[in-house]
């Protein structure tokens, strides 16, 4: 099984194009977040005039196959005359659709947090931010965190559609290898797979510690 | 003071509070009994403006509570309030949930807070608990904390609603005692009570709530000894 084809330089190859996976997936999950917390409180907070509309938009954004919008991202960001790499355009097409299911989790989460908590905390003379930031985010994190896992490495893995619009990213990496050496795509598609779970696993790993941790105070 | 005039309020198509007034002053203890769903605990937060009321008007020191140039977060400040249920911050130790308010709202020292918060812990009886999650307290420990978090804020007026109806009954006397200490250091307390023991003891008058009115106001003796209205009697035939 050792001895391949495969050369240290194609292996550095992988790893690059493992490098953009990460970076994708960060920047879009990161992105994604904050867009997403903001869009969850405003659709969980705001009157129905504002947040109807929010919530239709990010439907959309959660109802279309990702490959789909990035294409189409793709051909229209040119159309408008801005100018945009397959790189921005994936993070910025994997930022909304990471936000898109990212504001139901933080809508859901809020809306978790109990109204008699919230009360308690406002008769103290909290303010509306001061309850947010104190009583709700912290109690909504601890429903929401196991879901943003999830929704972390399944984005994750999502980033592999980004080939089709030409960012070699680590599976379209391993397909390159494998066109150039037809006899190892096993091998090859092995290696890549490994790389995938050598990143999702810390991930998911320190998600179940968390949430052990925060049993413990319950 | 407290003073409630011709107070009215709808959720929706149901009048909850038909015009109730009520006038309480400074070191009284009014305690308000009656059947469920007949408008309590609406009052109660409408006194500290966590309701909107539709007609009449709450002066608190003579602030009006619902007016628009109320700030209602400092307003607060001097009214404390103990729910039923559910007033623990989960996330937070017994000492946390008590200097939160202090260190955020009055924006003291972590050092001034906990000074304050252990002082207010150790009158209910906590001090041996002050690292511990409410998660881990009984039902009785977290009522008597959510009192010492009222009273960590110094305030003028103490509002209580049925804060032992979610108890087992041995955790209610502890809870009891730590309120009628309370009355008798000269607190100004609502008190919302199915305790009519506590309510005929510890308080200067007793009020009978009955679909979003009260129908009787009296001293204790008048009300438990000789209710003038029928509606009293009869309630208070149903529960003692
Ligand atoms: N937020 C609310 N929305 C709609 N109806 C409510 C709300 N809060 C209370 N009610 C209704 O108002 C009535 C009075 O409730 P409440 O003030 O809790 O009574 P009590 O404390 O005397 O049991 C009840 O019929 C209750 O269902
Ligand atoms: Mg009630």
């Amino acid at each position: 099984m050792l001895d391949t084809a495969l050369s240290l330089n194609d292996l550095r190859f992988l790893m690059l194009g493992a490098g953009w996976t990460l970076l994708i997936t960060a920047i879009s999950v990161t992105a994604g977040t904050l867009l997403g917390v903001l869009f969850g409180v405003a659709r969980a907070q705001t009157p129905v005039w504002v947040s109807l509309p929010i919530g239709f938009v990010l439907d959309i954004f959660r109802s279309v196959p990702l490959l789909i919008q990035l294409v189409l991202f793709n051909s229209f960001i040119p159309i408008l005359g801005l100018r945009a790499t397959p790189f921005s355009v994936s993070c910025l097409v994997l930022a909304l659709y990471t936000s898109a299911y990212c504001s139901e989790i933080v809508r859901g989460g809020v809306a978790a947090v109990p109204q008699t908590t919230r009360r308690a905390a406002r008769s103290l003379g909290m303010t509306w931010g001061q309850d947010m930031v104190e009583i709700v985010f912290p109690l909504a994190l601890r429903v929401m965190f196991p879901s943003w896992i999830g929704l972390t490495l399944g984005v994750m893995k999502d980033t592999a559609l980004v080939a089709w619009i030409g960012v070699i990213e680590l599976l379209k990496s391993s397909q390159i290898l494998i066109t150039r050496m037809p006899s190892e795509p096993l091998f090859i598609l092995g290696i890549a797979g490994l790389i995938y779970f050598l990143i999702s696993f810390p991930i998911s790993r320190l998600g179940a510690r968390l949430e052990r941790k925060w049993r413990e105070n319950d | 003071m407290i003073e409630i005039e011709n107070v009215r309020k709808s959720f929706g198509q149901l009048e909850v509070l038909k015009g109730v007034s009520l006038a309480v002053d400074r070191g009284e203890v009014v305690s308000v009994i009656g059947g469920s769903g007949s408008g309590k605990s609406t009052l109660l937060m409408c006194i500290n403006g966590l309701e909107p009321i539709d007609s009449g008007r709450i002066l608190v020191d003579g602030v009006e509570v619902h007016a628009r140039s109320t700030d209602l977060n400092k307003l607060r400040r001097k009214i404390g309030i103990v729910f039923q249920q559910w007033n623990a911050f989960p996330h937070l130790t017994v000492l946390e949930n008590t200097t939160l308010a202090l260190r955020k709202v009055l924006g003291k020292s972590r050092a001034e807070a906990d000074a304050i918060a252990i002082k207010q812990l150790e009158h209910v009886g906590l001090q041996d608990k002050l690292k511990v999650f409410p998660g881990k307290l009984s039902g009785g420990q977290q009522q008597r904390m959510a009192i010492a978090r009222a009273l960590a804020m110094s305030p003028s007026y103490m509002l209580f609603d049925e804060v032992t109806s979610a108890l087992d009954p041995q955790l209610v006397g502890e809870v009891l005692d730590t309120m009628r200490l309370l009355a008798d250091e000269g607190m100004t307390m609502i008190v919302v009570t199915h305790e009519m023991g506590f309510a005929r003891e510890v308080s200067n008058r007793v009020a009978f709530f009955k679909d979003g009115l009260i129908h009787e106001i009296g001293t204790p003796k008048q009300i438990f000894e000789q209710p003038q209205r029928p509606e009293t009697a009869e309630f208070l035939g149903s529960v003692l």
